[in-house]
């Protein structure tokens, strides 16, 4: 079909602009969930493993905030960046940075959810061994953070899928600026605005194949160290 | 501690990995430009554009929305330069202290467009207004864009002219998308309905299916672009003398014959409208 084939030709040429939108998309979604990863992951482990007063409450936001509309958090980032906002002195507006931003706020309850939920079920299963080996409350996380890894980076995947699939957050904070801001979630927003709604499929299919490459490697990575392991 | 070694290079690897990998963002010199969806998807800025560029060294980075968002956009202090199509706000908009000055710098028309198959009967009507009271009066859908655009403010202003108030038929026959022109048109194709076009985004379309132009050339349908550089005054980290070399070169002969010979298939989408009479495309 032609949109197959545009898709195709689209990845075989792989000229210079598409290869900058890709690159960007990878890079503002990887920096965004890399940072949300640092926060929500430590964030999620202490949720299940303190006991603090509102312990369950925090739980209850954090799921809540997994369904965070893009728009929203664009919104609220674009308020805050803007020349007119609180931060408008750093001038970040329009900038990869501010996408950057933008999708980590997305990401960090997804992140922080999940790992709460693997690591809460671990703990049943380890809280034994480390209450009587009397390991620390920080040791125990790191134990249980490390020996979750492979399923913790399910929870990362989850993260870095909604970073790459977003649109409605990048195209306000971002603004779709050519060659400075475009990725491929809004270059596709862009070519069906246009009426190139074959182009426009083509990059979804773009966009879609490496979403599964990356899920792939990930779970080649996690075969072949699960394997070593036994 | 191998164990707590394991868990630094685990997590740390990736964050030193990207951290390490040069960023895409250019430290050239650039300007931000707000303009309107229609000088962007019909890819008159990314023709004339480069030839500013390469003369300047200036990089022009364009944020392309409806005109409203555009004008709020400039006013917050978020671009340096304003490329628009609604001459009242553009005046307001300098009025108010927000821009320096307006400039003309190009214009085309407006075209109703609608269904092959007609069913209000305005093909070939030479009065708008009285064309879309045919289109009240018939009930006919009629997509509006209903975002605050430079076109949705014009459409407004023909129903307003005929004395037609759409509010009541919000839903019904009148559907305000929300959106650019060309999702507007996209679903204008998909519900073959009427709906008010800038020529050059029609022209760049590619998704008409039963599409096509029903009434043109009425001088209401008239549509000038003005460009205003945001007042350093009111926010000093405006890129004045950049923004500034942008309107210059817009305005001069070199810029004017570049948006001239902008052209789709063979025809061109924007006159320059310095030192010509503003006039309709035909």
């Amino acid at each position: 079909m032609n949109v197959f084939f545009d898709a195709i030709s689209l990845l075989i040429s792989a000229d210079n602009d598409l290869l900058m939108i890709v690159g960007l998309s990878l890079w503002v979604s990887l920096v965004a969930v890399l940072v949300a990863t640092l926060i929500g992951m430590p964030l999620g482990a202490a949720t299940a493993l303190y006991k603090f007063p509102g312990r369950k409450v925090l739980v209850v936001i954090l799921n809540a905030l997994m369904g965070l509309p893009p728009v929203v958090v664009g919104l609220l980032v674009y308020m805050l960046l803007s020349r007119s906002g609180p931060f408008g002195v750093l001038g970040l507006l329009f900038s990869p940075t501010a996408m950057i931003i933008a999708q980590t706020i997305l990401v960090i309850p997804i992140i922080a959810a999940l790992s709460r939920q693997i690591i809460d079920d671990l703990w049943v299963e380890y809280a034994e061994q480390l209450i009587s080996l009397g390991a620390s409350p920080t040791r125990r996380m790191m134990t249980l953070l490390w020996d979750g890894r492979f399923s913790l980076l399910t929870a990362v995947l989850a993260g870095f899928g909604r970073a790459t699939a977003e649109v409605g957050a990048v195209m306000i904070v971002g603004g779709n600026i050519d060659h400075a801001t475009r990725v491929m979630t809004t270059s596709i927003t862009l070519e069906v605005s246009r009426g190139n709604l074959a182009l426009a499929l083509g990059l979804g299919i773009v966009l879609i194949t490496l979403s599964l490459s990356i899920n792939a490697a990930a779970f080649l990575v996690k075969e072949a160290a699960e394997n070593r392991q036994v | 501690m191998t164990q707590s070694l394991k868990f630094i290079v685990f997590f740390l690897t990736p964050l030193i990995v990207t951290l390490t990998t040069p960023s895409q963002a250019t430290s050239a010199e650039y300007i931000t430009l707000a303009s309107t969806t229609s000088t962007r998807d019909t890819g008159l800025l990314s023709s004339i554009l480069p030839i500013f560029t390469k003369g300047s060294g200036i990089r022009v980075r364009v944020v392309a929305v409806g005109t409203g968002q555009a004008i709020k956009i400039a006013k917050n202090g978020d671009a340096d330069v304003l490329l628009v199509h609604d001459k009242k706000s553009e005046h307001s908009f300098v009025s108010d202290g927000y821009g320096v000055k307006r400039y003309d710098v190009m214009h085309n028309d407006f075209v109703v467009v609608g269904p092959v198959k007609d069913p209000a009967a305005i093909a070939g009507m030479k009065d708008v207004v009285k064309a879309f009271g045919k289109i009240a009066h018939n009930k006919s859908i009629f997509l509006s864009r209903g975002d605050d655009s430079g076109t949705n403010k014009k459409e407004y202003s023909l129903w307003h002219a005929g004395g037609i108030d759409t509010t009541k038929a919000s839903g019904d026959w009148y559907r305000e998308t929300g959106s650019g022109m060309g999702a507007t048109l996209n679903m204008a194709s998909a519900m073959n309905g009427y709906s008010l076009a800038d020529r050059g985004t029609w022209l760049a379309f590619k998704n008409r299916k039963k599409l096509k132009i029903l009434l043109e050339g009425d001088t209401r349908l008239l549509n000038p672009y003005g460009v205003i550089l945001v007042n350093p005054k009111r926010h000093p980290h405006v890129k004045a003398a950049a923004g500034k070399k942008l309107i210059d070169w817009l305005i001069s002969k070199e810029g004017q014959s570049a948006i001239s010979a902008f052209k789709i298939s063979g025809e061109q989408l924007f006159k320059g409208s310095l030192k010509q009479k503003l006039t309709l495309t035909r």
